[in-house]
């Protein structure tokens, strides 16, 4: 049962509360009809099932009904962290301890705000 | 502005009103309190509920302006209004629950809208939808650790604070409005099964329902 | 009744209070304070249950939740029953009833033992694979007889009289085990603060210190217990939870504990204060820090024949002397590899001589044990056989005797001479392992430490342990290591915790101890009598080598083959056994072999306290409209849809019935239909989803989400709209009302209505957060409540001020007024074909909505109709129901819906893209066509497969199924809808339903549109 801090209501909160909505960060083609049926097809049906980091679109359905994105080790189940729409991940299979001072400096944030679970 | 239509639905005239929880009344009855009831349970029907979307900033100035509070702008912030009749609660970063003594919603629904002209915002009466029930009694919090899945430990949960969680196995917003006293808002058609919930769990504090 | 092996004086008990109960239909006394084991021990039960495959008899051995064999099956009364309680856990309570769970007739007297006799080679390990393999189909024939011979337990036949119930509960740190590790621990975690748990799954907190040799501060250490246990009872940011066991330790700390509240006071829970009060709660517990101090588990060790009745584990004997003041047996051969276990002997020794008691011999495999405790055992006298070990166990039914030899641990070989020394307790001791199996709950693969000869646990973030669960033993060290993780743990979660005043110790010199699991014997283990690593599931060592020699090299492997680790036991005793003997017939070391993952949860928990008050009438939320009591009132049968309860039909007494008969469903929905078509009737339609839009961007955002076009939809009017998903397949439809240039009004289907809204917001959220605009459910708000049928527009005149005027008022016109004095929007859209007004009030005003029209209606002859009336109606339109007609597979095209299309639409809306798919685009893809049976009084089923050709050798091929069937009373006719492999192409050809009686039906493809295909009868 995940424990997933929700970066609008500046919570942890139990996962009873969210739903995941599978990979994040699949854009919709800017224009789909200019879209070969190799490329729509892509869109919509590949997906990544990476062992290890792990980019989720999660949605706080009882709650502030926001959705958000968890990277998340996939073996340790780690969530290492949460973000808002409109952000980009710190940690990234290339870069599995985060990538900068910056993203860094908003993990020890997020640390502190939620407590524990780092 | 006649881009979105506002309507009154409230009644003028004398007709029978039924609470979202009288259906549950009639099923599951309604046991008194006594001197021995750890917990009380009390309906607060007909209020006037407002679901107030937009901007924060945008939003606060036309609050402060017709309801003299300002907007709880912090995540699960929960106010009222001097009287304590009145109130307003986060529940996103762009959304925020106003319950007001029933009948005045329409009034301040007007009032608003007249405040915000011109910015991007939505209004919707939800009054008929929802319903508050009070929790109260040495053992409410106890009763709510076994009904609700959000901490409400006095140190994670101080007044002035409410969440939207999971309610056994349905939704609820959760507030705490006085050291003593906590609120719940529930949705109208799961009414019944949160006052049942309510009564069963709290038969062993002796729960009773004030009418 | 005598108790022969109660000691004189000592333990835990209270001898004052004397308690009665049963086992196996034969009374025994107790006292308060027992466990059912120690008082079946007092009273020298030997026998308790016969094993699972070999049915050999089988007594206690041990003290604790490690125990495998005492596994008894409670209860007086049917209600009552309940399976797989360990007799070492179960509090006695004046009355108790228990029972053996395996044997059969009894365990005394055992038919199934003959195969135990007959031994091993008859019972392999794959022995049920193996044999009862072929024919496969008399599998469930076998399987039954070997069920009832194995024996596991059975659950009530009626309904349990308790309550359970559920606790949500959050803390800073939680620590599992109120042993001295557990203990200290949370007194250094609360100190500072911090919310703490502390949980222990005995009847008494203390662990090993309840039945320790050691002082504390020169006092007993119960004492200390006590201490401790009042200054936490005294903090209100401490919870101490006793009789409570953390059974899984799931991600992110959070962790599942069972409190049995009232197990120990009697089978059902006594009222409290008048009241019922909880049996059993489960308390999810999540934690930001947890500490493990759950202590260890001795080893016993694998000789011949050590499972009669009589072996014990060397703790367990300790246990029941010093905390029960039970002495099991009485002459005692000691077997063990560590200067622990010698206190078996002390104990024995010194607290049993007084009743005749004796200790044998200890045989220690160790050449020259040195340690404290082994000066002690020499100073009494007590003989001690040095480099030798227990190697076979005498005895059938209880220990007779032991044969003691040296071995030669290296070479794994029996040396020198074999003893025989008479005796009727063998304890033993090959050492200590930690309990891990929470730790490997959470994924960590325990390490092992040879230091230690044990595996200690793999920690993930948030978890530490302390004391014996990470093999510290010494109770000095052990209380120090307490301390100082709960001081990490208040720290980590952000609390500064105070100082901890530890009692004084005495250091005890302990020898090293030997690594011994397995022992070696005479013979080759392959023909030695049975050496048993796990009791539970009788699985032996040589069980283990022939799984070796056949290949399965993996534990996890070698424990599916044999089943070492299974069931309630998971591997508590054995599971390190079994390993090391793996390891020696694969000529590898243990942490090479590995271990297997222990899982939740760590003990059997009972059904009530998982499921708590989510039963019966709780089981799940009932969902009702405002006029619910107004439909129970009329009678109403009901159907459940998603989690709403909508009357499905109202059923009337039949006119002139006897005896208050009446109508059938299909009698009902007849009657309902032809009101409809012919006069008016009356829906409850609140449960359908409604979405409140506002925004300016809220014209376009619809039209990105619908097929079809919103750009000119003006105030006042209505349309009907389809959504995809960007896959091209229907998921939802529904109208939408204008009722401002920037506010729409959504409805969604009744199931679809929480779907469509988070549908929404991801695309509002994620793709075009640009666009101005808002959702807002207002689903329960409104009360809905649909008029149809030709007299609807006079019903509704003669309540409402809304010019009703067929010019003013037009089909998908909505229009806002008062009916029934009540502030009304009301919507001409039609579902059912007829004239059709939906009209929406505010829901608190709905029931006197209703009756008011009901007051004027009966004079056109206003019917209420359920949902079934309402899916014939529809399906008699040809209209869809999102989710019968649609599964997930099934365009807009495919439902002959083009007309809900815009194809020209600026923005390439959700599901445009893929309706030019290749196989989108397909023309012979499944379509909606209508199916009218050959035999009008047939009425499809729902899912019948169609076939072209009846007289295609089989396998048939299929080209659809029936969506959507009912008997039409305005047709007088069965009629189907249904999807079939190019079916728009296909009209008046004849296709077959093949049905699971031998019956083929025969049906003709027609439009889906059954009567009024002009849609007339809604525009009057």
């Amino acid at each position: 049962m995940f424990h997933i801090y929700c970066p609008y209501c500046g919570e942890l909160r139990e996962e009873e509360e969210f739903h995941p909505r599978g990979q994040a960060h699949l854009a919709r083609p800017a224009d789909p009809e200019a879209c070969t049926d190799e490329e729509w097809g892509d869109y919509l049906f590949f997906r990544d099932n990476p062992r290890g980091i792990h980019h989720e679109l999660w949605v706080h359905s009882v709650g502030c009904r926001k959705f958000f994105n968890i990277t998340r080790h996939t073996v340790s189940y780690e969530i290492l962290e949460t973000y808002k729409m409109g952000e980009l991940p710190s940690f990234t299979a290339e870069h599995s301890r985060g990538n900068s001072t910056e993203a860094a400096s908003r993990q020890a944030q997020v640390a502190q705000q939620a407590g524990v679970h780092v | 502005m006649s881009n979105v239509a506002i309507f009154d639905t409230r009644s003028e005239a004398k007709i029978p009103v039924e609470s979202p929880l009288a259906y549950a009344y009639r099923r599951s009855g309604a046991p008194a309190p006594t001197t021995r009831s750890r917990a009380t349970l009390r309906e607060r029907p007909f209020l006037g509920h407002l679901i107030l979307r937009g901007g924060a900033i945008v939003l606060d100035e036309a609050v402060r302006e017709v309801l003299g509070v300002s907007l709880p702008g912090e995540p699960q912030g929960l106010v009222h209004d001097a009287e304590g009749e009145r109130s307003l609660q986060w529940l996103s970063p762009d959304e925020w629950l106003v319950i007001v003594p029933g009948g005045e919603e329409f009034a301040l629904e007007n009032r608003l809208r007249e405040a915000l002209a011109g910015a991007h915002f939505a209004i919707s009466n939800v009054s008929g939808g929802q319903t508050l029930i009070e929790l109260e009694g040495e053992a409410a919090r106890e009763l709510l650790m076994k009904s609700v899945i959000y901490d409400v430990h006095p140190g994670h949960f101080p007044v002035g604070k409410g969440v939207t969680t999971v309610f056994a196995k349905t939704a609820v917003i959760l507030r705490r409005p006085s050291e003593s006293r906590w609120e719940l808002v529930v949705r109208r058609s799961f009414a019944d099964y949160t006052y049942r919930w309510l009564l069963d769990a709290g038969e062993e504090f002796g729960i009773g329902v004030a009418r | 009744m005598s108790q022969p092996n109660r000691l004189g004086q000592g333990g835990r008990i209270d001898r004052a209070h004397t308690l009665t109960f049963t086992f196996n239909g034969k009374r025994f006394q107790g006292h308060a304070g027992d466990t059912l084991a120690s008082a079946l021990l007092a009273n020298g039960v030997d026998i308790v249950n016969r094993s699972f495959k070999y049915s050999r008899p089988r007594g206690i051995v041990a003290a604790g939740a490690e125990e495998p064999n005492a596994v008894v099956q409670l209860g007086s009364t049917e209600a009552g029953q309940v399976p797989n309680v360990r007799a070492t856990q179960q509090a006695l309570f004046d009355g108790l009833e228990a029972r053996s769970t395996n044997g059969w007739p009894n365990v005394q007297r055992d038919m199934m033992s003959l195969v135990g006799k007959l031994g091993g080679k008859f019972m392999p390990p794959g022995f049920y694979y193996k044999t009862f393999m072929a024919p496969a189909s008399l599998w469930m024939t076998y399987e039954k007889f070997i069920r009832k011979g194995a024996g596991m337990g059975r659950s009530p036949a009626e309904n349990d009289p308790d309550i359970y119930d559920h606790l949500h509960q959050h803390c800073d740190v939680l620590v599992v085990g109120a042993g001295p590790a557990g203990l200290a621990a949370a007194l250094a975690a609360a100190s500072g603060g911090a919310r703490v748990i502390l949980v222990d799954e005995q009847e008494e907190v203390g662990g090993s210190l309840l039945d320790t040799r050691e002082t504390l501060d020169g006092k007993p250490a119960h004492q200390w217990v006590a201490e401790a246990q009042q200054e936490l009872a005294g903090m209100d940011n401490v919870v101490l939870l006793p009789r409570t066991t953390a059974n899984g330790y799931h991600d992110h700390n959070f962790v599942t504990l069972h409190e049995r509240r009232t197990e120990h006071l009697g089978e059902t829970a006594p009222l409290l204060d008048g009241r019922r009060q909880v049996r059993s709660r489960m308390h999810r517990v999540r934690a930001g820090r947890v500490v493990l101090a759950t202590g260890t588990h001795e080893r016993p060790l694998v000789y011949a024949n050590n499972d009669v009745p009589g072996n014990l584990v060397a703790g367990a004997v300790s246990t029941y002397i010093r905390r029960y003041g039970v002495i099991p047996g009485r002459r005692l051969v000691l077997s063990t590899s560590n200067d622990h276990a010698y206190r078996a002997a002390l104990d024995w020794h010194e607290l049993g001589k007084a009743s005749g008691r004796e200790v044998v011999a200890i045989a220690d495999a160790r050449a020259n044990p040195d340690g404290e405790l082994v000066e002690q055992a020499r100073a009494l006298g007590i003989r001690i056989i040095t480099g030798s070990a227990v190697i076979e166990a005498r005895g059938d039914t209880r220990v007779s005797g032991a044969r003691v030899a040296k071995v030669d641990l290296e070479g794994f070989r029996v040396v020198g001479e074999i003893e025989t020394l008479a005796c009727d307790t063998i304890a033993s001791s090959g050492g200590y392992s930690p309990v891990i199996h929470l730790a490997s709950h959470t994924g960590g693969r325990p390490t092992w430490r040879d230091d230690l000869l044990a595996f200690v646990p793999t920690l993930v973030k948030g978890v530490s342990a302390a004391g014996g669960a990470q093999g510290i033993t010494a109770t000095a060290e052990v209380l120090a290591d307490g301390v100082a993780a709960g001081r990490q743990a208040a720290s980590d979660a952000g609390f500064e915790a105070a100082s901890v005043c530890l009692p004084q110790v005495a250091a005890r010199r302990d020898g090293v101890a030997c690594a011994l699991y397995q022992v070696p014997h005479e013979k080759a283990t392959l023909r030695a009598p049975k050496q048993f690593v796990d009791l539970q599931n009788d699985v032996t060592a040589a069980g283990i080598e022939l799984a070796t020699r056949e290949g399965f090299e993996s534990i996890e492997h070698v424990k599916r083959y044999t089943a070492m680790g299974f069931g309630t036991d998971q591997g508590k005793l054995g599971n390190i056994n079994g390993m090391a003997v793996a390891a020696r017939c694969l000529g590898k070391s243990i942490p090479e072999v590995g271990t297997t993952v222990f899982r939740p949860n760590y003990t059997p928990v009972t059904f009530g306290a998982i499921v708590g008050r989510h039963c019966g009438e709780l089981f799940d939320p009932e969902r009702h409209t405002a006029l619910h009591q107004w439909h129970l009132e009329q009678g109403a049968e009901f159907e459940e849809v998603g989690q709403w309860k909508r009357p499905w039909y109202f059923p009337q007494v039949r006119p002139g019935a006897a005896n208050s008969e009446r109508e059938s469903m299909a009698e009902a929905v007849a009657r309902e239909c032809l009101a409809v078509r012919e006069a008016v009737g009356i829906l409850d339609a609140s449960t359908l989803g409604k979405i409140d839009i506002q925004g300016p961007d809220a014209r376009e955002f619809l039209g990105r989400v619908y097929t079809n076009k919103w750009a000119k939809l003006a105030p006042g009017r209505v349309r009907y709209g389809l959504m995809c998903k960007d896959d091209g397949m229907v998921f939802d439809d529904g109208t939408t009302s204008c009722l401002g240039e920037n506010h729409f009004l959504m409805t969604t289907t009744t199931g679809g209505a929480a779907g469509v809204l988070e549908w929404l917001e991801l695309w509002h959220q994620t793709e075009w957060p640009e666009l101005q605009v808002y959702f807002t459910s207002v689903t329960d708000h409104w009360a809905t409540m649909t008029i149809t049928g030709p007299e609807a527009r006079k019903l509704l005149a003669e309540l409402s001020d809304i010019d009703l005027d067929r010019e003013a008022f037009t089909f998908m016109d909505w229009r806002e007024g008062c009916v029934a004095n009540v502030p009304a929007r009301v919507f001409r859209i039609s579902f059912t074909g007829e004239l059709a007004y939906e009209i929406n009030v505010q829901a608190n005003y709905a029931r006197h909505v209703w009756e008011a029209l009901f007051a004027h209606g009966e004079k056109y002859g206003l019917t209420p109709y359920g949902t079934e009336t309402m899916h014939v109606l529809r399906a008699e339109k040809g209209f869809i129901i999102a989710g019968q007609e649609t599964d997930g597979s099934v365009t807009p095209e495919d439902l002959g819906m083009q007309w809900c299309v815009g194809y020209d639409k600026p923005f390439s809306w959700i599901g445009q893209r893929a309706l030019t798919r290749p196989d989108t685009s397909r023309t012979d893809r499944k379509q909606l066509v209508g199916l009218k049976p050959r035999d009008p009084k047939v009425v499809l089923e729902e899912g019948a497969q169609i076939i072209l050709d009846p007289n295609h050798a089989i396998p048939m091929p299929m080209v659809g199924h029936v969506t959507s069937s009912y008997y039409s009373p305005t047709l007088d006719s069965g009629f189907a809808l249904a999807v079939v492999k190019g079916g728009q192409q296909k009209m008046g050809e004849t296709v077959y339903l093949p049905m699971a009686d031998g019956q083929t039906h025969e049906a003709d493809i027609v439009s889906p549109i059954f009567i009024d295909p002009k849609g007339e009868r809604q525009n009057v």
